[in-house]
């Protein structure tokens, strides 16, 4: 069965329509990487994906293991099993990361930790922030933590990460990708991965990647060949690529891309 | 005067109230308790551990003890400043009185209570805290009202000395009733190294409340902090201003304050700093949250400097709560009720007193059953 369809989606945000008709569809237990370049979308579609209000959807729709969830707010949704990774997370004075966490583990504050809850909040070296505001005088790197760390505790089926690795040095970055890689694979769960970077790759198993241009999604093949040729090519001959194919004729067929074929070669 | 030993003496009524409020029945935990109920003081008693250390008495009581008293008396606070200044100087009741002797390190609180019971009872009280030199002290005070008591008033003028290298953190927790009107007038004189921490924290409805103390840093390196939290709602009408006159060389000032307001409450929070040294630090930091459309919040910051050299900002942000902060916690499992409930108690953390653990966590838990009361 499908994990998540997305049906013809169009998105608009403060009036501005950032995403036209766009189509995806994950299946459970399969980690996806999305390309694309800046401004394509990435963002939008994944918190539409979410139901952040800001992002509001003009037509099409949004399953989720078979429910349509278009009209579902977020805190349902997050219910349903969808989880987010935020790129830029907002601070909250107060109120305490302990109490965060406690939170997304379905606790009450007043609770305690497990011990393995525990180690693996020493694993994220993210002990000595339990105490403070949550993202208050948290460094880029460790806001990435802090926010994949709440989705593990979420225990969600779709996780949609907006770039966990940018702005992470060599050593977080290998623990955020070993990290999603476990759990997924734990699990049996999804993710959504928006990256730049091709570093992630080489701790997410991901069969499919997919790049995200003029608002619609292209070329769903293997994560590391693509990544190669956006490198080799630049996001900017993608635009004119001739062997631009939507997803469906892709999904499941593991089609080689060995080459890009720009409108000029 | 009618003084009693034994704290189980106190009317039990009183004794709830006073509870709900911050006072520790146990005294154990307290180092020192003094009660003002209307008019007479009616119990005072200075834990035994702690004799040698602290003086606690009632005020008229310690001016017939300490002729001296009289150099502190109406010192910082002109007597004629204003109409509820003039009637305490014209007659008070007593008040409280707090000495705590030189180089005392006082490790448990000291607590005091303020308290009306009769209706249409005008409260004029004259406090006096003296933190002699090298002196370390937490004070909370509770002003409560009665349920039975309405219509009342509270004059309370309060005269602070902190001296060289004294460190007094003192906390004020105002229970007060819908029809009460209170009117505290405070000064304190801060010595060289010396630290002065004022908190207040207004959480239960009241008529009106306006008050603007300030604060003399005149040694050098003098501190003074003054943190207010204050939870207007149900047609409360809250002043409360804080000032800072920073006269010694490398004095400090700062001011933090979380204003809530919601079902026609109205709160103006005003703040001045005053640089008068060429050396002198000072930051105003006013954040508040507007929860409906019948409230009100205004912030007043007045910043001063007259010599080269000071420097003095402030920062102040009145609004909404955050959409994307309630969003965020929405994404963490959490209903929009729920979220809004998470940030407003975040709001009014009290981590900004900088009170020893054991005292925050007994303000947090008034903050909560008041919370969960209103």
């Amino acid at each position: 069965m499908k994990l998540l369809e997305v049906k013809d989606l169009k998105v608009k945000v403060e009036n501005k329509i950032i995403l036209n008709d766009i189509s995806l569809s994950l299946k459970a237990n399969e980690s996806y990487i999305m390309f694309g370049p800046n401004g394509s979308g990435k963002t939008t579609l994944v918190n539409a994906i979410m139901g952040i209000p800001l992002y509001e959807i003009v037509s099409g729709k949004i399953m989720f293991m078979g429910e349509d969830i278009t009209k579902k707010t977020v805190d349902e949704r997050s219910k349903l099993g969808i989880s987010i990774g935020f790129q830029n997370p907002p601070e909250i004075t107060g109120v305490k990361f302990s109490d965060l966490l406690k939170l997304c583990l379905g606790k009450d504050p007043k609770d305690k930790f497990s011990e393995g809850e525990k180690k693996l909040i020493e694993a994220f070296k993210l002990t000595g922030f339990l105490d403070r505001d949550i993202n208050v005088d948290f460094s880029g790197g460790e806001r990435k933590r802090a926010e994949i760390l709440q989705m593990i505790f979420l225990k969600p089926k779709l996780l949609l990460l907006d770039e966990p690795d940018s702005g992470v040095d060599v050593e977080s970055l290998k623990l955020i990708g070993k990290e999603i890689q476990r759990y997924v694979e734990n699990t049996g769960s999804s993710a959504l991965i928006i990256t730049h970077k091709g570093d992630i790759l080489d701790y997410i198993k991901a069969k499919y990647a997919c790049v995200l241009l003029e608002g619609k999604s292209h070329c769903f093949a293997n994560p590391k060949r693509i990544y190669e040729n956006i490198k080799r090519c630049g996001y900017e001959e993608c635009l004119t690529c001739q062997k631009r194919v939507i997803e469906e004729q892709y999904l499941g067929q593991e089609k080689r891309i060995d080459k890009c074929a720009p409108h000029n070669t | 005067m009618v003084k009693k030993n034994e704290l189980t003496s106190v009317p039990h009524t009183i004794l709830e109230e006073a509870y709900k409020a911050g006072i520790d029945l146990s005294e154990g935990n307290r180092s020192g308790t003094l009660f003002h109920v209307d008019q007479t003081t009616i119990y005072s008693k200075v834990n035994e551990f702690f004799k040698g250390k602290i003086e606690l008495m009632d005020t008229k009581e310690a001016l017939r003890k300490h002729p001296w008293l009289n150099d502190y008396r109406w010192k910082l606070l002109d007597r004629g400043k204003d109409e509820f200044t003039k009637r305490v100087a014209e007659n008070f009741s007593g008040g409280y009185f707090m000495r705590i002797l030189p180089r005392a390190e006082v490790t448990i609180p000291l607590q005091s209570c303020l308290m009306i019971t009769k209706r249409d009872l005008e409260q004029r009280v004259h406090n006096i805290i003296i933190a002699e030199e090298d002196s370390k002290v937490h004070i909370i005070t509770s002003c409560v009202q009665h349920f039975a008591a309405e219509a009342s008033s509270h004059l309370g003028v309060s005269e602070i000395y902190v001296k060289k290298g004294a460190m007094l953190n003192f906390t004020m927790i105002h229970n007060w009733s819908k029809e009460t009107s209170v009117r505290p007038r405070s000064a304190a004189l801060i010595e060289d190294k010396g630290t002065f921490v004022s908190n207040y924290v207004c959480l239960r409805p009241v008529k009106d409340v306006q008050m603007y103390p300030v604060a003399f840093c005149n040694g050098e390196g003098s501190k003074v902090s003054f943190n207010s939290i204050l939870y207007g709602h149900k047609n409360s009408l809250l002043d409360i201003g804080s000032r800072a006159v920073l006269n010694g060389k490398g004095s400090k000032a700062e001011m933090i304050t979380r204003a809530i307001a919601r079902e026609d409450a109205e709160i103006i929070v005003r703040g001045m700093i005053e640089g008068n040294t060429s050396e002198c630090k000072g930051h105003l930091e006013c954040r508040g949250l507007i929860i409906d459309d019948k409230s009100f919040i205004q912030s007043i910051p007045e910043l001063i400097a007259r010599k080269r050299g000071a420097e003095i900002t402030h920062e102040a942000a009145v609004g909404k709560i955050s959409e994307k902060e309630i969003v965020y916690l929405m994404t963490r499992k959490l209903s929009r009720d729920q979220a809004v409930s998470i940030i407003i108690r975040g709001f009014m953390n009290v981590g900004i007193m900088g009170l020893p653990k054991s005292l925050s966590e007994e303000i947090n838990r008034i903050i909560d059953s008041t919370a969960e009361a209103s």
